[in-house]
């Protein structure tokens, strides 16, 4: 009937076409013989699941449980030691609103944490056959083909979707795979360490009121501290007898100190994201900037800020598409990690996108810790946008970065890599490296260099943080 | 699958093939697929037809994401109640996927299984592609 080109379909290889949902098929048996094991034991990507598939996060938690304590911690400290003056000499609401804002923040760093970021499954063997054939239709299976990109028309613009050789399929536009955790993430962020997961289009909206969030109570507990040790010190006795009467106090202060400027300015610029409908990941690389000198804009933003802002954080939550509780019928091969056609090329290397950033970061780990395990650099992570390669002057970061990783001192400045740890505070070291990253380029480059000054403020948490981190991948 | 091994078992069509409709990324990141008609598929069925279904299923997931008064509502009220409640309600999406799922199987009864193919649902592809699987039609009319 009709000819076949390609190599014949063995019908016993195929799960059976009946529409019938996979649990009404036989399904397939774990270890024992008789479980019917779930798609999430067999999924290729580099995550852990938890609650039988109900939670994800990757597979490296980075530094999670850092901010989960931080956070636990400062927030306890505040409760113990400062409400109960502040209750007494002010007004009760105070622990009421700190207990209002710490609850918002722990559940939204849960869900951007357990949340599938927007994780596209990979292709199965028929479609990557198919795509194959369509781009190889010469035939040619003797060398590698060179990088296959495709062109699509969005909004009078020309955007370039990328091949993905590990998930074997076309990218969609702002789709990225994500080195880390082996995954095509939708409309990529970047990847968190301090929250252990992806930031893509499903738990972008969680990770923005996260950190929205998370200013609010920093800049709270700073302010109630401040007043908590004003009003003891009142009556000429003094900062120190203020301090030792509430030891817990000094802690909270320095904390909320240097990290209520870092995790302002990540909202800040998270808020401009949002406003003008990009991702870290397009700003980092100046995709609508119009570096190649064309006139580039933005065609996913609708120009307007109220809409842009309603269709990033108000757009119906999209549904996960991995499936990670369904059940494997008994005939599927279970996708194993794509490592078949893993090409040990810059382009996984310049797919990592952890959100590090911070060039003044960078600097000041640089001059203090020479111990440096960093996430990974937000490198060119190979996006559905034209030629990330082209940014060499970062590209060649990341897989410095990456060699460096577990010690090196990184010196690049100009890298928005590694993020340096040493930043004290509830883990918005990543934040606010980002947030500086991504305030205008030119200002942050000149900050860049001299930027070990800040650094010496920092210099005992940075030593003890240093070391903490060094294990940090 | 069934046990049998004989292609000629008139309960198990053997398949022939499967055709892949792609995504149309012209209009951006929704969800939308190609309408243009494969050719494969020109031997079996109508393309005013599969014209029809493509149009309908990219009309179905524009509503899924639709961003309007109700889903503006949904949003603030999520927000505020820290996205707790999309762990007890149905979000919009998954209403009108079930409407998907739904269309899906009655155009396959109505139009597809009578001509030998299968469309499959395309979130259980990822949103990726819309798969039609083509089944062998020798088995047809020979009574076994």
């Amino acid at each position: 009937m009709k000819s076949r080109e390609y190599q014949q379909i063995d019908p016993k290889a195929l799960p059976t076409p009946t529409q019938s949902p996979p649990s009404h098929q036989h399904q397939a048996v774990g270890d024992d013989g008789r479980t019917p094991r779930r798609k999430w034991e067999v999924f290729p990507g580099k995550n852990r699941f938890f609650c039988d598939g109900r939670i994800m996060m990757a597979r490296q938690s980075g530094v999670f449980p850092l901010t989960l304590g931080l956070i636990l911690v400062t927030s306890g400290l505040f409760f113990i030691f400062d409400c109960p003056f502040l209750v007494k000499h002010l007004t009760s609401c105070i622990p009421a609103i700190g207990g209002v804002l710490f609850v918002f923040v722990l559940i939204t760093l849960l869900q951007t944490s357990f949340t599938d970021p927007g994780i596209l499954p990979r292709a199965t063997p028929e479609e990557a056959a198919d795509i194959e054939r369509q781009i190889d239709d010469t035939g040619n299976a003797s060398y590698r083909p060179p990088p296959r990109t495709k062109e699509v028309l969005i909004n009078q613009q020309v955007i370039k979707l990328k091949y993905c050789f590990t998930c074997k399929m076309f990218r969609p536009p702002r789709t990225s795979h994500c080195s880390l955790c082996d995954n095509c993430v939708e409309r990529f962020d970047h990847h968190c360490p301090w929250v252990g997961n992806c930031v893509g289009k499903r738990n972008y909206r969680f990770f923005y009121t996260f950190i929205v969030s998370l200013s609010f109570l920093t800049a709270f507990i700073f302010g109630c501290v401040t007043t908590h040790l004003a009003l003891r010190a009142k009556g000429g006795k003094g900062l120190m007898f203020a301090l030792q009467e509430s030891p817990g106090s000094a802690v909270e202060l320095a904390i909320c100190f240097f990290s209520v400027w870092s995790i302002l300015g990540l909202s800040g610029f998270h808020t401009y994201l949002v406003a003008s409908n990009l991702t870290t990941n397009e700003d980092i690389k100046g995709s609508w900037s119009g570096k190649s000198g064309e006139a580039v804009t933005n065609p996913y933003s609708h120009k307007n800020i109220f809409i842009n802002c309603c269709s990033v954080l108000c757009v119906p939550m999209p549904p996960s598409l991995i499936d990670r509780r369904g059940f494997l019928p008994a005939d599927e091969p279970a996708q194993t990690s794509g490592v078949d056609l893993e090409l040990p090329n810059p382009n996984t290397k310049s797919d990592i996108n952890v959100c590090v950033q911070g060039p003044k970061g960078l600097l000041e780990s640089a001059a203090l810790t020479p111990l440096l395990a960093t996430s990974c650099p937000q490198g060119k992570p190979q996006t559905a946008l034209p030629c990330p390669e082209n940014t060499s002057a970062l590209n060649s970061d990341p897989s410095l970065e990456l060699s460096q990783r577990c010690g090196g001192t990184h010196h690049n400045s100009k890298t928005y890599g590694s993020t340096s740890p040493p930043l004290p505070t509830k883990g918005r070291l990543h934040k606010h490296k980002r947030a500086s990253s991504h305030t205008p380029r030119p200002t942050f480059d000149d900050h860049v260099s001299p930027s070990s000054h800040d650094g010496n403020h920092r210099s005992t948490d940075r030593g003890h943080r240093g070391a903490k981190f060094a294990t940090l991948q | 699958m069934a046990e049998t091994h004989s292609l000629q078992d008139l309960q198990q069509p053997a398949v022939s093939s499967k055709v892949f409709v792609q995504r149309d990324y012209s209009s951006g990141t929704i969800c939308k697929f190609q309408t243009k008609f494969p050719s494969e598929l020109e031997s079996r069925m109508d393309k005013q037809q599969f014209e029809e279904t493509m149009q309908s299923l990219n009309n179905l997931y524009a509503e899924a994401e639709k961003l309007g008064g109700k889903s503006y509502l949904e949003g603030c009220l999520a927000c505020l109640t820290a996205y707790t409640i999309f762990l007890c309600m149905e979000t919009h999406y998954e209403k009108v996927l079930k409407k998907i799922a739904k269309y899906i199987k009655d155009q396959n009864e109505k139009i597809y299984a009578p001509r030998g193919l299968l469309l499959t649902d395309p979130i259980e592809r990822g949103l990726r592609v819309v798969e039609i699987t083509i089944f062998e039609d020798r088995n047809i009319g020979s009574g076994r």
